[in-house]
């Protein structure tokens, strides 16, 4: 740190920042556009303008730009100087010269950044009678809505879409003033990400496409702190809601999550809350009932002294699981998935906790600086790493930024030093990965050989590590280049995970993970888990799947309650039949209807991550509470709240006794304060200041304005009254401050721009590194394939593979049709002459008619189906299929 | 598809420099020279041999001047408009082309034969007025020899 | 006296382009042999000590300029030279002459400046309307490739170097040193941040000079003759002859190497014959498009940096264009404007919009549609673009002639307004 003076006051500043980053983390009010915390400067806009002075004895000063200038200790600046003042003002004044005024009708307005740095300037006068200029809109898929006419040329979009996100279907097209940032033809963003343009514009060019058919002003909306649910990283997001429909998901920063960004998924996976496919009420063998009767129902299966056995859930809270775990019993509470799944994930947890490597956050990821990717294609399986990977490709060539003097956030400059060198990434998979452009190398084979290609990267790095038997020779060279890259770092990272359904590739990441701290290095560790909660449930503990139908079986009138579980899609639908129908009674609570509910005797509608509390446990280790942004008026309730009864009157008494009954998840109950916590004696409210309607919105009711709902279950409230300061981090219902409506917001949030939020980092870290355990030694033997069989494997995607997000409307639209994929050659045998080919597979007795598709990527002797997306998606895989062409 | 030239003359351009998106502006220059303008295809196809997309490529040729993006007459004519052209009678000019080939600035004529477009000073400033006739440079120009150039078009 | 004029006195009358014969025997190439004989740190001082300016429009000193590489062994590799041929300062016509009219001169220069700074490949990015000047350069370089001036080893050194012609797609940005940085590499033509300076991360993030075709055909007879020689040379201290130019309305436009510091009245009267008849002088633009009108009480200005600096414009590109009395001086800034507003390349606002605005703002004075304030509005805009509000110097170069404008053309832009016509179009 250092002095700087600004408007003649000595502040302290670190140095290495630039001016506008030391302003704002100072608290003062600096306009700016093109600027991003994450995406550091380029002095294009030439908002941030502040007076420079030489000494202490310069008077006149000079212009510089904030953003493009170093806060060099003993730097004299001057925000209010008249000169910069006037300067700043006719930047806004250029900007607005095009802008239409069409802030009523725009979706962005009410947290517009240009809106709010129009106003803090001061500019409120258009002194041109000139004609602005228009452009043609684009069609950019379901996600982004496009309203070129607003732009201000501050080259944010572009510079997130390709130089952050790596991609390259967003193009600046054009010169001088009329700069056009679209795609060369209307069409879908190609970017997992492109949703982020929506936050990152600072005005209504890219608005959320969703939210205009559902369209609600931000001020207006009811806000709570949330945790991602549809993958297993744990992003922390704000849902928004009014009248009763949840109307949209914004990033939520987390410094050592997801910082300012989401996946598509994450943002627009929303809407299956508001989908069709909900269970609204309470239904008795199909038909809808209400609240006490279902409650009644329950009582008297539950108390009926049948046998009870619960199925849990990974992609329910801790809590639902453990009040269903308490209700049946330990011993008679199962895990939801198949044996295989449950294995890998324990395996994982086992791992992380008992590991030498750090669990790697994401934040860890961005800050590494050689990866080794085993067996996943992250941006599909785990969508936002991939953002956290492509930055961390950046680390190496920061070493001759540095000697060149030029500060890392110059990011033109940094970009144009480091040119295409790039940090080492490795990615064997399965098949293609959307990282695979910027890998230095990949392999791709069968999940046999990406385990033999981890351990024999462990073993060349650690001679302790087993040795890898009969290793071809190419393979000991890719390994060996591995092991030096690895090695060669200073914060390496190893990421593994399901997705090839193999334990052996997971155990080999543990190895060159070992491999790499017994060495001396620093090295990270990464494990995707199946879902939102996957490594809950397995701290939480439950009996494999395989034991649960013996115990169904042995009591012949068992009450089977299944928690937020489509069975079908965990396990062998023959399976599921065979629990369902032993099963003198079920009961299922979930959100959506699917193949379970349907055989429900009682269903009980289950609140999603928009009506209920609950803590999820990322595969990072991190335990986060999401918080519900709205009370159901249905009969819609917490799962937990339906198996506990009245035994609980809040989350806490939940929370404190799973502490008391399970010791390893004694500190999940700090993830956020208790909902005893108040600041000076108030709740924080969940809607903003300006919340409209308050008064009248059930004036078509009622004219008495009815008590807002209570919430005993978080220290949130649902009003616009209650505490003004920041609250503690995990409960940040919305990021607002005076001037800043927009989601810049966050900046006053944070005691440093782009760290921690000053109340903290939300969640609390469940695995520490430990320096027990030693190597795995179960290598497989190399993959060899067979001539008329093929080795299937589930391929993930993105939109689709994850359950409740296939739900969103938008998401629908980009999910991809069933398909079996082979290689080319493979494939060669039944392509039919110039016409879509339908194949029929078949394995372990069942049979799917599938379209074929040839994926170049894929090694011979593997096929591929969809994850999550055909009747399949239940079995046990990798399973060797026989396959035929369909007459 | 481009043609065998075409990318022969694109080769040769690449063996200059050290990446391949240097050679972009070359290579749509490049099939520019031979086909009066660059078309979406050639786009794509040049995209695909410089691994670009389609998109950058089109970003880039829309920031630059000489690359047509829409189809050219046989004959492009480029009227200086910049200071000393303009002092010595670039309005004049531009009206007398305007009328004789019956079209605006930018324009094609109906028949394909001339395209007439605006330029940045040609650096013939002590002949002024000037233009380029298919890159041809043309200075002291009057009324009656824009008619001798035209009429030297076929 | 007959005056020296190492750039342009081979230059053959008939538009011919001198030959590789031609120049070689009348001293081409021999600086490049004397500079072999020395150090590149000994080329670098020799072109410091000459005392030459950049021709570019900037006047920044070459040899200064080139001593900021990192040299030696640990220095980056490749390293990089650019001749800056994008001519395209409205107004300015010299380095077209010079390319035309001696190929090799340019070359030898560029061949020069690669050795100063041990570079390993030099471009030539020259425009794309320049097609004359292209054919010739290309045939000079394979004529300097066979002659063993370029490629390894030349003449017998350890000195090697590889030189392209690199043909622009055209917009005036390519012209400013890191825009044209950009371009070279198959990019928008965006200027880049400086620091870093080219000089240490400039093409493909290595090492790189670039220099105007003036500046750098001055290098071989400054190797060949000494730094003293080029000192004499001028009749002020900045060294050297310098390319003028003028163009307008007057007798006999044209191009003139004279000596460093030649009044502007020389130049007009004498060189260009004076006003044409029935027309009489208003001001000039001393050194192209982008520089601040002079006038009558300027005449006796040395075209030197510093002193048209003092007189209160720019030595620029040393072109100088003439507006008279029958040509409206509303009308040429609204010309001008329109040049640079177009050629904006969209990045920073002041320039971008501002521009844009004042075109607007400048257009419906002439047209007649000018109103009460606009002046005001114009002289803030010539602020807002100063040197340092705006990315790179387009900008400040557009407010030039603006500014001036308004200083010694007020009454005419007031009669606009008040008339609501402009005079000269009746
Ligand atoms: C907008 C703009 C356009 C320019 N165009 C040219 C040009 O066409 N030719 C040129 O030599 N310099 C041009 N310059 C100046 C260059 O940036 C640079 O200063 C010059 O090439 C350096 O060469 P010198 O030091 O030999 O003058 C331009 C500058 C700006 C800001
Ligand atoms: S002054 Fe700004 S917008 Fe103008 S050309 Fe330079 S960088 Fe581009
Ligand atoms: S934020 Fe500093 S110039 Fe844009």
């Amino acid at each position: 740190m250092g002095t700087i003076y600004i408007d003649g006051k000595a502040s302290e500043a670190d140095p290495k920042q630039n001016l506008l980053h030391a302003c704002l983390s100072l608290g003062l009010n600096l306009p700016y556009f093109c600027w991003h915390p994450a995406m550091g400067s380029v002095g294009a806009c030439r908002q941030c303008a502040v007076k420079q002075f030489k000494d202490a004895q310069d008077t006149r000063g000079r212009l510089v730009m904030a953003c493009m200038t170093p806060a060099a200790p003993d730097t004299r600046i001057s925000l209010q100087d008249p000169e910069a003042v006037a300067f700043r003002a006719g930047i806004i004044e250029g900007m607005m010269l095009n802008h239409p005024h069409d802030c009523p009708v725009c979706d962005e307005g009410g947290e517009c950044h240009l809106q709010d740095m129009t106003v803090m300037t001061g500019h409120d006068y258009r002194r041109s009678r000139f004609p602005k200029r228009t452009f043609h809109d684009q069609y950019l898929g379901p996600f982004v809505y496009h309203q070129m006419n607003r732009c201000i040329q501050c080259y944010r979009c572009v510079r997130f879409y390709r130089n952050y996100a790596g991609e390259d279907d967003l193009n600046a097209f054009g010169i001088s003033n009329e700069v056009f940032f679209g795609r060369e033809q209307d069409g879908v963003l190609k970017s997992e990400f492109a949703g982020n343009l929506v936050e990152v514009c600072p005005t209504g060019v890219f608005t959320d496409r969703t939210l205009r058919r559902h369209y609600t002003r931000k001020w207006d909306l009811r806000m709570a702190p949330s945790i991602c649910g549809h993958c297993s990283l744990g992003c922390n997001t704000t849902m928004g809601e009014r009248y009763g429909l949840l109307r949209r998901v914004v990033n939520r920063f987390n410094s050592e999550v997801n910082g300012y960004f989401l996946c598509d998924r994450g943002r627009y996976g929303y809407e299956f809350v508001n989908s069709e496919q909900r269970i609204r009420a309470a239904q008795i063998n199909g038909a809808p009932t209400s609240v006490t009767e279902a409650k009644r129902r329950l009582s008297s299966l539950v108390a009926g002294g049948q046998q009870l056995i619960g199925i849990g859930s990974p992609r329910a809270s801790i809590e639902s699981n453990y009040a269903l775990r308490r209700l049946v019993g330990k011993d008679r509470f199962f895990c939801g998935v198949s044996d295989g799944e449950w294995e890998r994930t324990r395996a994982m947890v086992e791992i992380l906790q008992a590991g030498p490597a750090r669990s790697a956050s994401l934040r860890d990821v961005e800050l590494s600086d050689a990866v080794l990717i085993l067996g996943e294609d992250v941006t599909n399986s785990a969508p936002r790493m991939a953002l956290s990977v492509r930055q961390s490709l950046r680390q190496q060539s920061f070493e001759t930024t540095q000697k060149l003097r030029v500060p890392l956030w110059m990011d033109d400059a940094v970009r144009e030093i480091a040119q295409a060198k790039r940090s080492p990434l490795f990615i064997a998979a399965a098949g293609a990965t959307r990282l695979d452009d910027v890998a230095t190398a990949t392999y791709k084979a069968a999940p046999e050989d990406i385990a033999r290609l981890g351990f024999a990267v462990a073993h060349e790095i650690d001679a302790k590590a087993p040795e890898v038997p009969d290793l071809s020779g190419e393979m000991r060279e890719l390994a060996a280049t591995i092991a030096t890259a690895l090695t060669g770092a200073k914060h390496p990272l190893v990421i593994a995970g399901p997705s090839c359904r193999s334990i052996s590739v997971i155990e080999s990441a543990a190895n060159v993970a070992r491999a790499l701290c017994d060495n001396g290095h620093s090295a990270a560790l990464s494990l995707i888990a199946p879902a939102c909660n996957s490594f809950g449930l397995a701290l939480l503990g439950a009996r494999p799947m395989s034991e649960a139908l013996a115990a169904v079986q042995d009591h012949g009138d068992a009450t089977l309650i299944v928690l937020e579980n489509d069975l079908y899609r965990q396990l062998p639908a023959k399976l599921v039949d065979g629990y369902l129908a032993k099963a003198a009674h079920l009961i299922v609570l979930d959100q959506l209807g699917n193949g379970t509910t349907a055989k429900a005797e009682l269903l009980l509608p289950a609140g999603t991550f928009a009506e209920s509390d609950g803590t999820l446990v990322s595969n990072e280790g991190r335990a986060q509470r999401f918080f519900q942004v709205f009370v159901p008026e249905d009969g819609i309730k917490e799962s937990w709240r339906w198996l506990g009864d009245q035994s609980w009157s809040s989350l806490d008494d939940v929370l404190s006794e799973i502490g008391t009954e399970i010791p390893r998840l004694a500190s999940v109950i700090g993830a956020a304060p208790l909902s005893s916590f108040r600041i000076a004696g108030a709740k924080i409210p969940r809607e903003p200041h300006r919340y409209s309607g308050r008064t009248s919105i059930t004036a078509n009711i009622s004219v008495v304005e009815p008590k807002p709902p209570d919430d005993p279950d978080s220290s949130l409230s649902y009003s616009m009254e209650g505490a003004s300061i920041q609250p503690p981090a995990a409960l940040q219902p919305f990021f607002w401050a005076p001037g800043w409506n927009s989601i810049q917001a966050v900046n006053k949030f944070q005691s440093e721009i782009g760290e921690a939020l000053r109340g903290g980092v939300p969640g609390v870290r469940l695995f520490e590194t430990s320096t027990g355990g030693g190597y795995f030694d179960g290598i497989p033997n190399p993959f060899t394939r067979r001539t008329q069989e093929w080795l299937l494997l589930p391929i993930e995607h993105i939109f689709g593979s994850e359950e409740l997000s296939a739900h969103a409307s938008s998401i629908a639209e980009l999910v991809t049709e069933p398909y079996l994929a082979l290689n080319p050659a493979d494939a060669a045998g039944f392509l039919a002459e110039g016409k879509p080919t339908v194949v029929e597979v078949a394995f372990g007795g069942l049979k799917q008619r599938v379209p074929l598709k040839v994926l170049a990527e894929l090694p011979s002797g593997l096929a591929g189906i969809p994850a999550g997306l055909t009747a399949l998606c239940g079995e046990e895989l990798p399973a060797w299929c026989r396959i035929e062409r369909a007459s | 598809m481009l043609t065998a030239e075409e990318r022969q003359e694109i080769e040769v351009e690449l063996s200059h420099y050290p990446t391949k998106q240097a050679v972009c502006i070359d290579a749509m220059k490049i099939v520019q020279r031979h086909r009066g303008w660059v078309s979406d295809e050639s786009i794509r196809d040049i995209g695909e041999l410089l691994e670009m997309s389609a998109g950058d490529l089109d970003g880039i040729a829309t920031f630059y001047n000489l690359i047509f993006r829409r189809p050219v007459g046989k004959h492009v004519i480029m009227l200086c408009d910049s200071v000393s052209c303009w002092i010595m009678g670039y309005e004049r000019m531009r009206a007398h082309l305007t009328e004789r080939l019956g079209i605006q600035m930018g324009e094609t004529t109906p028949d394909n034969r001339f395209t007439l477009l605006p330029i940045v000073c040609l650096g013939d400033c002590s002949h002024a007025p000037a233009l380029l006739v298919d890159n041809e440079l043309h200075g002291d120009l009057d009324p009656a020899k824009i008619d001798t150039l035209l009429e030297g078009c076929e | 006296m007959p005056t020296e004029k190492p750039l342009t006195q081979s230059i053959p009358a008939g538009g011919e382009a001198l030959s590789l014969q031609g120049y070689e025997r009348l001293g081409g190439y021999q600086g490049l042999r004397r500079a072999l004989q020395m150090t590149p740190k000994q080329v670098q001082e020799e072109v410091t000590n000459s005392g030459l300016r950049g021709r570019g429009g900037a006047g920044f000193p070459t040899g200064m300029k080139w001593s900021f590489t990192p040299m030696g062994a640990d220095a980056p590799r490749p390293k990089y030279v650019v001749a800056n041929a994008d001519e395209m300062e409205p107004g300015t016509f010299k380095d077209r002459y010079l390319m035309e009219g001696n190929p090799h001169q340019l070359i030898e220069g560029l061949i020069l400046a690669g050795f100063a700074i041990e570079a390993d490949v030099a471009f030539i990015f020259i425009r794309g309307e320049y097609k004359l000047s292209q054919e010739r350069l290309a045939r000079a370089i394979t004529e300097a490739y066979s002659a063993g001036y370029l490629g390894r080893n030349i003449l017998s050194s350890d000195y090697a170097l590889e030189m392209y012609l690199h043909v622009s797609a055209g917009r005036y940005m390519c012209g400013e040193e890191t825009g044209l940085l950009n371009a070279l590499e198959g990019k928008r033509a965006n200027p880049r941040a400086k620091p870093p300076f080219p000089q240490v991360s400039g093409l493909w993030g290595k090492p790189t000079i670039v220099n105007n075709v003036e500046t750098l055909a001055n290098v071989p007879h400054i190797l060949e003759k000494g730094a003293k020689w080029f000192q004499g040379l001028s009749l002020t201290k900045d060294a050297g002859t310098k390319l003028y130019g003028a163009s307008g309305k007057v007798k006999r436009p044209g191009l003139w190497e004279l000596p460093m510091g030649t009044t502007i009245r020389e130049i007009l009267e004498e060189h260009a014959g004076g006003m044409r008849d029935g027309v009489r002088f208003r001001g000039v633009l001393p050194g192209g498009a982008s520089t601040d009108f002079l006038v009558e009480e300027h005449l006796d200005v040395a075209m030197d940096y510093t002193s048209v600096q003092k007189a209160g414009s720019r030595l620029g590109t040393g072109t100088m264009i003439v507006l008279d009395d029958q040509t409206c001086p509303v009308g040429i800034t609204a010309n001008l404007t329109h040049f640079f507003a177009q050629e904006s390349c969209g990045w920073c606002t002041p320039c971008w919009s501002g521009l844009k605005w004042a075109t607007k703002i400048l257009d419906a004075i002439e047209d007649g549609q000018g109103r009460p304030g606009d002046l005001d509005k114009l002289s803030y805009l010539s602020t807002f673009w100063s040197p340092g509000h705006t990315f790179c110097a387009l900008a400040p170069g557009a407010a030039e002639p603006v500014q001036s404008a308004l200083k010694f053309f007020r009454d005419d832009f007031e009669r606009h307004i008040h008339e609501k016509r402009c005079s000269w179009r009746s």
